[in-house]
């Protein structure tokens, strides 16, 4: 009994930890523009694919994994550079359309220039499981978790301690001010840009080993990010955490008690839930504004 | 020798020409015009008001100058310098800061973080001690310096918002309506700040609905109306002009 339970909750909180890093992508984004990154799904395939085809290429592995999230961040910042930019004054929504045909493009990118097949990609270290009171967890999955951990650390550092990190935020909070404060916000955007396309692929490159990738893998793995990144509070870095864990492990336990069918669709419910009865998520803003 | 062998044709060592001069400034809203032609001039080490009615182009203006609202025509000088072309950043680093209408905090930031910011172009070894000149000029701020600057009330988040324009060490300092909203004895305090801040030798261009007070500390003043230059004399003419009286000093 334990150890079933044990055993989802493990599977859960490992793909938790990667949509967690996805919705922080769709969060750091959010801040810098209220724009929600429909492409950032595809940061997160371009970094497994990417590995994949480059391991295949004969690179071996942490040259691969260190070129593919390269690749992905100037994948990410020309995105900006060359359709989010030059449409800066068109206003959220059209900037979100252009995001959801940024995400169909790279889609066909990848399938043209890589593959239209399923790719496992080896694990960092080896595939012995690893019993835990019961139940087994793979050394991947402790990628995931301790990769998340790292990733989250860092940006916390770089949000409450660097002055750029500081701007960025400060341009969250208010973009007019930042401005006069001599903030570059156009910069503050690109670097979002490229910031969120470091944590998809950060994420996409360790959860490729366990649930594999495709040139399509970036749909569902984006909507789930998108989903605990509301859950949490949108723009909210913790929240972004927090979500993608408890998406992964209601995800985790649906699967486990209900069906493997439903799956995906717990997802889809926790979105509606949240939409319908707290729109600003489990840590959205609180009116700390006096006006 | 003179100690002062500079070029003679140099214009950064001619003292004559104003700090701030705009000319002709024309600014757009999409279709609609805000500001029409727009000529002013402001010396280093004045004070000098601009009043008008509600939409006169005020904010307008403040905006233009520091580079965050988009000019359609006429040019703006610092120092006999050209800034239209310049980023908004750029015109921070070259010494204009703004206290925004409305104080615009940084508000989850805490009070420091928010001053901090002020001096975000600036070299971050040299911003130690003006932050402990804003903290002497105002003690509230140390004491709650940690605390979210969305929870200060309106005064103390105005005494920020200054704090944080001074954190840029500017040359000019473009002050929107620093009394709005503020009970009496604040507003006193807000204008006792801004000829403190006049005495130290900082330029300074208030924008007010407060004509009375602003006209009475001001050196020289403006008059705004739909986007023009209606007027402009020394502080006290202005009071005294019949004109201001009856449209902005309820006289
Ligand atoms: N964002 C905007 N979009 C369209 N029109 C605007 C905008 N902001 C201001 N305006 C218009 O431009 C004109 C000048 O406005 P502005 O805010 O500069 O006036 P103001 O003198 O600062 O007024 P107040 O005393 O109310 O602050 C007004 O007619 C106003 O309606
Ligand atoms: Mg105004």
């Amino acid at each position: 009994m334990f150890a079933e339970f044990l055993q989802f909750l493990l599977s859960g909180v490992t793909v938790g930890a990667a949509y967690g890093l996805v919705a922080l992508g769709f969060s750091i984004i959010y801040n810098a523009s209220h724009v929600i990154n429909f492409a950032q799904g595809e940061f997160v395939m371009l970094g497994g694919m990417s590995t994949v085809f480059l391991m295949a290429a004969g690179l071996p592995m942490p040259v691969a994994v260190v070129l593919a999230v390269l690749v992905t961040v100037v994948l990410g910042l020309l995105l900006e550079k060359l359709a989010i930019e030059p449409a800066r004054g068109a206003g959220v929504v059209p900037l979100i359309i252009i995001t959801i045909g940024a995400s169909i493009f790279l889609r066909g990118v990848a399938q043209v220039a890589m593959d239209r097949e399923f790719h496992a990609m080896p694990p960092f270290t080896g595939d012995a499981p690893i019993m835990i009171a019961g139940a087994t967890i793979l050394p991947q999955s402790l990628w995931v978790f301790g990769g998340m951990a790292v990733m989250g650390m860092l940006l916390w550092y770089f949000f409450a301690r660097a002055r750029f990190g500081k701007a960025m935020l400060a341009t969250a909070y208010n973009p007019l001010a930042a401005r006069l404060i001599g903030v570059n916000t156009r910069l503050v955007l690109l670097c979002s840009f490229g910031l969120s396309a470091l944590l998809g692929s950060v994420a996409g490159i360790l959860l490729a080993p366990i649930t594999f990738t495709s040139y399509d893998v970036g749909i569902m793995l984006g909507l789930k990010g998108f989903c605990a990144a509301i859950l949490g509070g949108m723009g909210h870095g913790a929240g972004a955490v927090v979500g993608g864990l408890i998406v992964g492990i209601a995800e985790a336990m649906g699967a486990g008690y209900i069906s493997s069918e439903y799956k995906d669709a717990i997802a889809f419910i926790i979105i509606l839930l949240v939409l319908f009865f707290m729109p600003n998520g489990l840590f959205g803003k609180r009116t700390t504004e006096r006006v | 020798m003179a100690p002062e062998a500079r070029s003679p044709t140099s214009p950064a060592t001619s003292p004559a020409g104003p700090l701030l001069e705009v000319r002709g400034l024309c600014s757009h809203y999409g279709r609609i015009q805000a500001l029409h032609g727009v000529d002013l001039e402001i010396a280093a080490g004045e004070l000098v008001a601009l009043v008008g009615a509600n939409g006169a182009g005020k904010t307008t203006l403040l905006r233009a100058i520091s580079g965050v609202q988009p000019v359609t025509s006429g040019d703006i000088l610092l120092a006999g310098e050209s800034v239209v072309g310049a980023s908004a950043s750029r015109r921070v680093r070259s010494g204009i800061a703004q206290v925004p209408e409305g104080r615009q905090m940084f508000g989850p930031m805490s009070v420091e973080d928010n001053l901090m910011l002020g001096a975000y172009t600036r070299d971050q070894r040299q911003v130690a001690t003006d932050l402990d000149g804003v903290y002497a000029m105002f003690p509230m701020l140390r004491e709650r310096h940690r605390q979210a600057a969305g929870t200060l009330s309106g005064g103390q988040q105005q005494m920020l918002s200054i704090g944080r324009a001074l954190m840029a060490r500017p040359r000019l300092l473009l002050l929107d309506e620093p009394s709005m909203g503020l009970a009496p004895n604040l507003v006193e305090e807000i204008f006792a700040t801004v000829e403190g801040l006049k005495e130290s030798g900082t330029t300074i261009f208030l924008v007010e609905q407060n004509a009375y007070a602003a006209l009475s500390i001001a050196d020289r003043g403006y008059v705004m109306e739909t986007g023009r230059v209606v007027l402009s004399a020394a502080g006290r003419a202005l009071l005294a002009d019949e004109k201001v009286k009856a449209a902005y000093l309820g006289l």
